[in-house]
Parts: C-alpha cells; structure tokens; sequence
C-alpha cells in the first residue's frame, strides 16, 4: 500500500502546474471482521480499503477531494488526474484561505510494526473453541492498519501496524454480562483461551439475584472503562481550542478558571504512549504530549494549525476535530486489590453506557450503569445492580467527590470500526468516589 | 470514466462459483459538505467512494468480502475470501438451519427531485456566509456556523444467478448553528439541531422545503433569547414535543427497540438489546391507543426511501404499532428466517457503504398525524413545557430508561404558551412513556425529518435514518431544567 500511495504522489506531482502545491493522506486497511453471537459466527467479512485525500493548493487556497483507492496503478493514476483537473477547477472560483498554513520544514518518518494476526481460521476456530458453554457476543477485527502523508516538497511519512482487537461480553442472563477486551500484535490462542476463562469465571458475581437501587447519591468505585466513558465523553469538543475560544467546550469554566477539579486530577494527550502517528493530516510532527488538566486546572487544548492561525496560538499536531487519541491519565494510590474495601459500602461499576453532556455549563454528564455494575458491603460484592441512571456534573465527580484514583492504570485500544478502525488508546486508572448521584 | 456497475455484475456473474447463493452489491458514493463559520468558508469535503461487497453462501455457511479492485482477478479474491469465511462458518455460525436464499430483485429506483439543476460550491459558500451574516445581531453571538451535506448514491444489488436492482439517490441535509454567550453562560439555537435534522431526499429544492433562507436571523434571536430565559422548572407536568425532538424520542425508544437483530442478540455488546421480546409482537401495548407506527419506505422526500432493500426485499408500507398494539419489529429476510417466520420480513436490512454488511436497521420510522391542531393541544394543558430540537440523548442497553434535552423550552400554564426557558430536559421509561401520549397532532403540525448519522453494528456502521412526525402530547413526564 506504501509504495502505491507513494507513486501516485510522485505521479501528481509530476502534473502540477506553476506555484502549485500538492499533498495527500491515506487511511487504509486490510481487515478481517468476524461477529459473534452467542458463542457463534454471525458475519464474517474481509474488507481491503484504501481513501486518499488530495489536497491542491495554489496561491493561498486549497481544495481537496477524498478518492477511494483500487489498487490498481493504472487505474489510480488516472483518477488522480481526474481528481486533480477537478480540483484545479474548483480552486479558480474559491477566494484564499485566511487559516490555511502547511509545513515549512520536511520531516519524513516511516514506522512499521508487524505482529501475527490470526488467520481466517483462528478467527473462528479459536474464538467459538474458547467460548464453548459461553453466552458470547462481540467483534474480532484484525490485520493491518496504515497511515500515511506524502507531499509534493518531498515529505514522506507512513505508519503501518498489525493489530487485532478483540472486544466482547459474556452475557449472564437478560442485561448481565462480563464485558472484556484483548488488543495486540501476536495473537496467541492460550491467552485468548485465558481470558475468556477469566470472564467465564467472573459470571458468578452475575448468579445472585439483582439489587435494585433508589434515586439518590452513593459512594461508587469507578473501574478503568468507566472512567474511559467519563473521559471520552468531554472529547466531544471539551479540550478544543476553537470550542474553548467559541464558548462551546462542556469543560468551559475549568477553562475560564472558576472552578477546578481535584489536585489528583491530571490528564495528558500523549501521544508517544498511543498508536495513531507521530504526524497530523497536514504533514506537522505533533509532540510527544500536550497536558490538557493538570492538578485538577487547566493547562492547555488541542490546538490544529488552523486554530493556531485563527487565534494566533501554536499548533500542537491536534486533527482537525481537536479530539484526543490518546489520552493518558495520571495513576493515583489506591492499589487495585484494595478497591473493595476503600469502598468498602458502595457501587462498583465497570461500565458505563450511553453518556450525553445533560447541561453543558455545568459539564453534567447523563448515562447508564451497564456491565458488571455490583451492590458492595463492607468490601464484600453482595449482589449485581439493575440498570441505573446517572446524571452529574464531571466538576464534582472529578472535584470534591473524587477520593482516590488506583495506583494501576488500564491500557485499551478503541474498538470503534466507523468507516475504519480506530486506533485511539487510553491509559486511565480507577477512581474511588465519595458519592456519585444516581436519578432513575 | 468508472465503469458501470451493470458492467461489473456482469463480470461478476461470469466468475465459475461453487456455492449456493451469491450477490454482489456495487455502491458508488459522491459526498459534498460546504461550510462556512464566522464569516469564513471552511475548506469543503468532497468523497468520492466506490466499491463492492460480495455476498457468498455455501451449505448453510456465509461469508462477505469487500473490495475496491473491481478487475476480474479483484473480483475473484473478494469472492475466493467471502467463499473461505462461508467454509469456515459451516457448522459454527448462529444459524441453526440453513440461512435463506435472498430475494432476486428486479427494479429501478431513483430519486424525486424537484429540480436537477445543483448549486455549486461557490453558490453554496455564498448562500450560507449570508445566512450567518443574518445571524450576525449581537455582539453576544459567539459563533456561526453553516453547512449543506449532499449526496448522490448509486447502488446495483446483482444475484449471481440473475436479477438485479439499481438505485440512483440524491439526499441533502442543511445545517445552521448559533451560539450565544453572557456572564459566564453559554447557550446553543441550531436549525434542526446540530446533526443535521432537517435531511430528505430529493435536490436543491429541499432548502426552500426545509425554510433554510432566513434560518440564521431566527436561530440567532432564538440563541440570545435562552441567554435571559429562566432554567426549565421541575416537576412531573405535561409534555409537548416538537417534530424536531419527535424524531429523536422515536429513533430512540421505538425504532431501535424494534430492531429483530437487537431482539435476537447481535447487538448486545455493543448498540445494546432490546425491552421487547418475541412474545410481545401482537399483544403488548406498546403505547396509548392514540399510537400509529409506520415503517414507510415509500414518501418519495423522507431521507431513507428505496425499492429495495440490500438483501433485495421489496420495500413496501406496513403498520409496527397499530392504534398502540405491537405488531411486528424491523428485521429483514434474514432476520425474519431466525425467528422461524418468513412473513415477519420487511425491506430494512441495509449497509452504510460498500465495505459493510447489511443489518437490520430502521430506515422511515413515522408517527402517524392525529387530529389535534397545535392550538387545540396547547389549550388542553394546565401546566406543562413545549419542547424543540434534540440536544442530548441517553437510553438504557435494553432502551428504556431515558432522558433527552432539548435547545429550547416554553412553558405552558392554563393553555397558553407563557415564558421561554432554558435547559429542557425530561426522563422516562420508554416500556411506559408511549402510554402517555395524550394528543396526537393534525397532519398540518407534521414535519419530515431524519437522522444523517445513526450508529449501529459491528463492525461499526453509521446510516441515514427517516423519521415523519407530528407534535405529539404526553400527560405526566418528569421534566427539570439545567443547574442554575
């Protein structure tokens, strides 16, 4: 796929005219899907793709045009000359960009990293073999990821990794389940026999007979993906600049510094701990972290460079939609062993569902208790918990409610599989809540 | 020039396949968004997608592959990987008796559209910077924002062993986004809301349709106005929803609980389950006799309309809830062979793209129009809250607890609208919710509506989603408003 994408940049560039500028960036995949229901196969699907924005740029204003790659030299060639004529069209009748600003400096850089991922066969043989007497449903997605960027002033970046991600729940009965995730490079039939062991064993937290809780506020451990779910919710513009600047970022009075969260509180986009690349869309090396809270205060956004012209701040390598994609969270003290009885009367919640920002001005964050979500007595689990509403503000969860966070933090690689598969990570620990308020 | 699908099943038909059932769905997509923020266009996003997924079924096992290469010997790996994963299957899949042969389609399908004749980018830029300029009214608008979404799909669904159908569609979504802010607070007034609602199929004429010209004065008015509008009162009072927040508590709380896959258990670990079980189609009251649910594939403007659907079932108008009674879910050939009853299959199972298989999904999701005027519904409520536009949203895994916020709120005392307020929200439990419809609007309060970006599945698929509806009154829901 490199050296395809590589020549039609060199092909591109070849046509360009006088003081035109040429860059593109691929998002490519070979992958193997395969769904499970009930410890069975429900679709199997191999999917090969390839989409290549082309991006022209002459005197101040730029057009792009996203393509879907065949493969086929030829072929691609020629839809890259189309692509170009049609852009080269478009660009006539635009006026210039006042935010548009590329790369003054060519740094190419090229990672690979190659794994053993499971053939079609272990996809499906090893997984329905583990889960044999198993209520199992999920996805396995697997094969190679690429990333790449390539300019006509020579610039050259690729980034490619074998990957497979492995996330499913063992369902007890009705809404009880064992929610589970396994990422790597190597796949390795005992581990996956391992840890679906794991979950198996974990149903019988689920064999009691449920709790149901009344509306109100409870002391609450929140593992790792609950966090994650917290977290990932105030991607959604909270750490932008340009929703900062524009008033719209749900996390706007941590901003605007009339109120902070708990001291234990600091979270970072490090991106030299995730897996998405070492370059952004436009060829820009981003650092190795950029701090967003540190200390429970604010200490920086996501800034793209079209930001960074905007508001005249430095670029930070953000994409686009200033989102985090790999987001690491500072470990606390509380070991994990010792959760139960930190708690000690309380909810354990593994999983939270279906979050939505409920009031923006307050960062109240409304959800769903989801899997594994236990009634705990004096550090003992009594009894699963039925599904409960949250509906709280992140300042007072993450503020004066937060007790503790655990000294062991959870590394997970997103399943998301909209349009490609997601290679955003988080690094985040547990954290122990004085109380966490509960309404339906 | 790309090759014509027709063209390529044809090559596809040629390939020597053992297997029992085969199709090949060719999907070529021409996406556009123009947008311009402050005063300033955006650079605008133009895709052009094209490939094919391959469908194969031997002995009782099935498998899929999708490509972009669309030369014989790329159309040949797609069906030799699709063939190894129905191998590989056999024996292993969820089926517990041999999958269904898929329907042959034979048919056209095209768009109606007002006028064939596009904006272009330029125009587009132009006619959106002067609805933000409109919105340019006080010094208190922080941002403007606008866009048009527009679509062209072409998608040629071919069996191995003849038939096909083709489908020519083009769908266009403006979108218009104000926000306000004063004293530390920020308040947010879209036109549709901020995910594009007002979406249907059809061309440039949908604008006029949707009232887009002057959208950005009033959005912006309607911004500045929630700056000074008191916070939603709480309490248990009644509810009358909008088309434009109508569409969200359908999608939610009817249309996704309806989904047979759900019901079935494909979506557990990820879109969730459902409250609903097999048992409940044709008994369980589903809500207030008041209560008609269409699936309806067939309103020529409403986003989600075709001939066929991507197994290459007919589409065709049924009843799911009748007067409140639940009559049938959505669940497509496939589906409908799981639960043992091949009559239960409605045209529904669809794919977002070429490298996705299809699922069931929910497609035109109506409400059915009453006869109460909106007047008529106002006049009848002592104390209660209007409600517009969708800005959150939150249901449970088996959809039934919930609680949606909407950008802007009036209350209702004695039947007459009284003040505006900010921060509406309410919560309820959807198994009971419906019940409470009180009025169902007259047709003259309908609206056709949709969702661009419904997520489902696994691997993830997002789709395009109708829902029509009228404004519709509920006795007796929790409302509350922001913190103050």
């Amino acid at each position: 796929m490199k050296d395809h994408f590589y020549s039609l940049v060199d092909h591109a560039t070849k046509s360009l005219q006088g003081g035109e500028l040429f860059f593109a960036t691929l998002v490519g995949e070979t992958s193997d899907f395969v769904r499970f229901n009930h410890g069975k196969v429900r679709q199997a699907t191999s999917v090969t793709q390839a989409h290549v924005e082309l991006t022209l740029v002459h005197e101040g204003k730029r057009q792009s045009i996203t393509i879907s790659l065949s493969s086929r030299p030829d072929l691609d060639a020629a839809r890259v000359d189309e692509s170009l004529a049609d852009l080269r069209k478009e660009l006539q009748s635009q006026t210039a960009d006042p935010y548009l600003v590329l790369p003054t400096e060519i740094r190419s850089s090229e990672l690979e990293k190659k794994g053993r991922m499971p053939s079609r066969d272990e996809a499906v043989s090893d997984v329905v073999a583990a889960a044999e007497g198993l209520d199992l449903v999920g996805l396995l997605a697997s094969g190679r990821i690429c990333r790449g960027f390539a300019s006509s002033t020579g610039q050259r970046n690729w980034h490619a990794l074998d990957n497979f991600n492995f996330d499913w729940s063992t369902v007890h009965s009705a809404d009880k389940a064992v929610k589970s995730f396994w990422a790597g490079s190597d796949w390795d039939r005992q581990e996956l026999a391992r840890r679906i062991d794991i979950a198996r064993r974990r149903l019988g937290y689920l064999d009691k007979p449920s709790k149901k809780l009344t509306p109100g506020s409870y002391r609450t451990y929140l593992a790792p993906s609950a966090v994650d779910s917290l977290v990932r919710m105030l991607n959604w513009g909270g750490f932008s600049e340009r929703s900062q600047r524009t008033k719209q970022s749900a996390l706007q009075r941590l901003v605007d510094g009339e109120v902070q969260l708990s001291e234990a509180f600091t979270l970072a986009e490090h991106t030299a701990e995730g897996m998405v690349p070492l370059f952004d869309e436009l060829g820009f090396a981003r650092p190795g972290s950029v701090a967003m809270i540190q200390r429970g205060k604010h200490a920086g956004s996501l800034v793209s460079s079209r930001s960074a012209k905007e508001y005249g701040v430095t670029a930070n390598g953000a994409n686009e939609e200033e989102d985090m994609q790999s987001m690491v969270m500072d470990a606390g003290a509380l070991p994990t062993n010792e959760v139960l009885r930190a708690l000690d009367t309380g909810i354990y919640i593994s999983n939270l569902w279906y979050l939505s920002v409920s009031d923006r001005n307050s960062c109240r964050i409304t959800g769903l208790t989801r899997f594994e979500t236990f009634w705990v007595e004096k550090g003992e689990i009594i009894a699963p918990v039925d599904v409960m509403r949250f509906d709280d503000s992140i300042y007072r969860i993450f503020g004066e409610s937060l007790e503790s966070l655990t000294s062991e933090r959870e590394f997970s690689v997103n399943p998301g599989t909209y349009s490609h598969r997601s290679i955003d990570t988080s690094l985040l620990p547990g954290a122990l809540l004085r109380d966490f308020r509960l309404t339906l | 020039m790309s090759e014509r699908p027709e063209s390529v099943a044809a090559r596809f038909r040629k390939l020597p396949l053992r297997v029992d059932d085969a199709t090949i769905r060719i999907a070529e997509e021409e996406t556009s968004r123009v947008s311009v923020r402050d005063g300033v266009a955006e650079p605008s996003r133009v895709r052009l997608d094209r490939g094919a997924m391959i469908y194969v079924q031997i002995e009782g096992g099935i498998g899929y592959a999708a490509t972009s290469d669309f030369s014989d010997e790329g159309l040949r790996a797609a069906a030799d990987a699709a063939s190894e994963w129905a191998k590989l299957s056999r024996g292993k899949s969820v089926f517990t008796s041999p999958p269904p042969k898929l329907p042959r389609p034979e048919g056209r399908y095209e768009s109606k559209r007002g006028t064939t004749e596009t904006l272009g980018r330029k125009e587009q830029v132009d006619l959106l910077l002067r609805e933000c300029e409109s919105a340019k009214i006080d010094s208190r608008i922080v941002e403007r924002s606008a866009s048009i979404l527009s679509v062209r799909a072409e998608e040629l669904l071919a069996s191995h062993s003849g038939g096909e159908a083709f489908a020519e569609q083009y769908f266009l979504a403006p979108s218009l986004a104000v926000t306000a802010y004063d004293k530390g607070r920020s308040e947010g007034r879209s036109f549709g809301g901020r995910y594009g609602g007002f979406c249907q199929q059809g061309g440039f004429e949908i604008l006029e349709r949707a009232g887009f010209s002057g959208s950005g004065k009033q959005t912006a008015e309607e911004a500045i106005e929630l700056l000074s509008a008191p916070n939603c009162p709480s309490g248990e009072m009644s509810l009358l929803l909008m088309p434009d927040q109508m569409m969200l508590q359908i999608h939610e709380s009817i249309g996704h609980p309806l989904e047979i896959d759900r019901i079935l258990g494909d979506e557990r670990n990820y879109a969730g389950q459902s409250f609903v079980s097999l048992d409940m189609f044709g008994k369980y009251a589903y809500g207030s006799s008041l209560l008609n649910v269409t699936y309806d594939p067939t309103d020529p403007i409403e986003f989600a309309s075709f001939a066929f659907d991507d197994e290459g079932t007919k589409a065709e108008r049924v009843h799911l809830i009748k007067d409140g009674l639940l009559l049938r879910g959505l669940g497509g050939t496939t589906s409908a062979s799981r639960l043992g009853d091949p009559s239960m299959a409605i045209a529904t199972t669809r794919a977002c793209a070429w490298n996705r298989p299809p699922i069931d999904r929910m497609s035109n999701l109506n409400v059915e129009p009453g006869t109460s005027s909106l007047e008529e519904m106002i006049a009848s409520v002592e104390l209660g809250v209007m409600m517009k536009t969708n800005l959150s949203w939150s249901i449970d895994d088996s959809r039934n607890k919930f609680q949606f916020g909407c950008e802007w709120g009036r209350m209702i005392r004695d039947g007459k609208l009284a003040e505006v307020v900010r921060s509406p929200n309410y919560r309820g439990i959807s198994a009971t919710f419906w019940r409470s419809l009180a009025m169902v609007g007259s047709p003259s309060t309908r609206e056709v509506l949709g969702v661009p970006h419904c997520g489902k599945g696994e691997p993830n698929q997002v789709l395009r989603v109708g829902h029509a509806s009228p404004a519709c009154l509920f006795d007796k829901v929790v409302v509350f408003g922001g913190e103050a």
